[in-house]
């Protein structure tokens, strides 16, 4: 049995008051295995009371090196790691960083290819704001949320498992284009769903939305005014309902999402309750987006004719010479990106999903940095914390929707 | 490039005498650490650049001067801009003065270049390692770092390989 090392207060001394060295305030560790955190990250509270003075985040647990990770392999297999960044929005993880490669080597992908990437990473939007809806509810004793909310995403995972053959770690867009088309049966999968999740999100707003428990513990809890949320860097629904206007797949639109009809939902009172009113508008407009691209959906190609990145289909191998010099260049040394560095970012549940990508003239990455929301947007609790009772902790922890893999990477 | 950033391209070339490279219509700009700071109170105040996106660097080893590129993207809401600043470091004692004063985002952001880079951030409230741990030795993010593999473990030689194996210790 080692010797546990006794934490002076000396080492925290420039981030808590000083009333916390005269022993006036008590200093408690939240956490890394509390279930209201959402995985393993620990708060360190100075709290007066039930009330926090001050709220020192420690993140890390979860760090897994992804980044130095897929540096050390190449363009095609470095994918793989980008499921187990934030695995509530896998679909979201791959699509930004395909499209960071294709934009790197400027690579083309097929409308049809398009059209598939924006339906599945809607779903996983609807899959993911399903989780934090059901958690959060789970958080201010809504115990029944939880259970509604997971029968829907099974759903969801169901069409993931159909045309990935993967429920969570699909890796199913690849660069120029998606791993491979969808089975006849998706159409009518998706079609059960568009049907069915109205009348569920009017069901979840019945059970929360007008509860005066849920609104007595949402409603002026955790304001974040438009100003600190911008200095802090906080982007996505977080920022929306603190009134700002900014949703990448309006303003800067990726896989033709200019030709679908939706609307950003913002609110302008920036606490609790209008980020959880902004994600369950969010729900309703994903599910606008899947139905009209799904009804565009066209038939053709799902991946890039450029034999140089893409493989060619098997069928080819047998009878092409070519086709087989290319497959095995691929898989054996992988596709060469220039010297050059860009910066590629996606809207993702929970924000600006950025990806910088640096090549150095060979088939690896010189450096891939994710800007990954989560972080950012857990950089402002400390903030926006101060004087809510501990309990009020829990529900705007629960209103940022933080994935711990998102943020320790 | 975007008619919109020419100006502002323009302006902080003029005043720094910072160089530009672009690919794929993204602007790059090479400014020095000691110019940093005033560069990115200039963006946020007069080009409306209110959102820092990203903090973070590049290591080019072997090569020493400059081994390190620092890279700020920033982005203009009111615009619809951006523009990445890089920010050469040579390898010997590599160091940025705090973007903290600017962006309050860049807190947390520098802790990770500490960390994971050990460049040292000037001027910084709270350096302290954030993803690591805090006795950790080495920046894992430096390209002389090692990735570290396990040795996988057959029936044949599980034994042999399981002595020199780092467990925790209990």
């Amino acid at each position: 049995m080692s010797q546990i090392e006794e934490v002076s207060i000396e080492k925290f001394k420039h981030l808590v008051s000083a009333r916390a060295l005269t022993g006036e305030t008590m200093l408690l560790n939240m956490g890394p295995q509390h279930p209201s955190t959402h995985g393993v990250l620990r708060l360190l509270l100075e709290l007066d009371g039930e009330i926090v003075v001050n709220c020192i985040p420690d993140i890390g647990y979860l760090h897994t090196g992804i980044e130095k990770n897929m540096e050390a392999k190449t363009y095609q297999k470095a994918e793989v790691m980008t499921d187990r960044l934030d695995y509530m929005n896998t679909m979201g993880n791959n699509l930004a960083y395909v499209m960071a490669v294709e934009k790197l080597v400027d690579l083309d992908v097929p409308v049809r290819a398009q059209g598939l990437r924006v339906i599945l990473t809607e779903l996983q939007r609807i899959a993911s704001h399903l989780v934090w809806l059901g958690t959060s509810g789970l958080d201010l004793a809504a115990m029944s949320m939880f259970l509604y909310c997971f029968r829907e995403r099974e759903q969801i995972l169901d069409i993931f498992e159909l045309v990935s053959g993967q429920r969570m770690m699909t890796t199913y867009f690849r660069p120029g284009g998606v791993w491979r088309d969808v089975p006849v049966e998706f159409e009518k999968a998706v079609r059960d769903f568009i049907k069915i999740f109205p009348k569920r999100i009017d069901e979840y707003e019945s059970l929360l939305t007008k509860n005066p428990l849920f609104i007595d513990r949402m409603v002026d809890i955790g304001y974040l005014s438009k100003e600190v949320a911008l200095q802090y860097g906080v982007t996505g629904p977080m920022l929306r309902a603190s009134g700002v206007d900014w949703d990448l797949r309006k303003v800067r639109p990726y896989c033709g999402y200019e030709q679908y009809d939706f609307n950003v939902p913002t609110r302008t009172e920036g606490d609790t309750y209008a980020r959880y009113l902004v994600r369950i508008d969010e729900l309703r407009e994903s599910l606008k987006i899947v139905e009209q691209a799904l009804n565009k959906l066209p038939l053709g190609p799902v991946r890039s004719e450029n034999r140089k990145f893409v493989p060619p289909p098997r069928s080819e191998i047998g009878v092409s010479m070519e086709a087989l010099i290319h497959h095995f260049k691929l898989w054996t040394e992988g596709f060469p990106a220039p010297k050059a560095s860009i910066y590629s970012a996606v809207e993702s549940p929970r924000g600006e999903l950025g990806l910088m990508l640096e090549g150095d003239g060979g088939p690896k990455p010189l450096r891939v940095h994710l800007r990954t929301p989560s972080f950012d947007n857990l950089s402002v609790l400390s903030q926006i914390v101060k004087g809510h009772l501990v309990a009020d902790l829990v529900a705007i922890l629960a209103s940022i929707d933080i994935v711990l893999g998102d943020i320790d990477r | 490039m975007d008619k919109k950033l020419e100006p502002v391209v323009k302006n902080i070339q003029e005043k720094f005498g910072a160089t530009y490279e672009e690919f794929r219509d993204e602007v790059h700009l090479f400014l020095k650490p000691e110019q940093i700071v005033e560069a990115l109170t200039i963006l946020r105040d007069e080009f409306n650049f209110e959102l820092l996106s990203a903090l973070t660097a590049t290591d080019y080893w072997p090569q020493e001067t400059p081994r390190f590129h620092v890279i700020y993207q920033l982005t203009s809401l009111e615009k619809n801009l951006s523009v990445q600043i890089r920010v050469p470091v040579n390898g010997d004692s590599p160091k940025v003065p705090t973007a903290t004063g600017v962006y309050a985002v860049a807190n947390w952001r520098e802790r990770e270049l500490l960390d994971m880079f050990g460049i040292e951030i000037e001027g910084h409230p709270d350096p302290r390692r954030i993803l690591m741990p805090e006795d950790h030795v080495g920046h894992p993010l430096r390209k002389d770092f090692p990735l570290g593999y396990e040795e996988p473990q057959f029936t044949f030689n599980f034994d042999e390989i399981d002595l020199r194996k780092p467990y925790a210790k209990e």
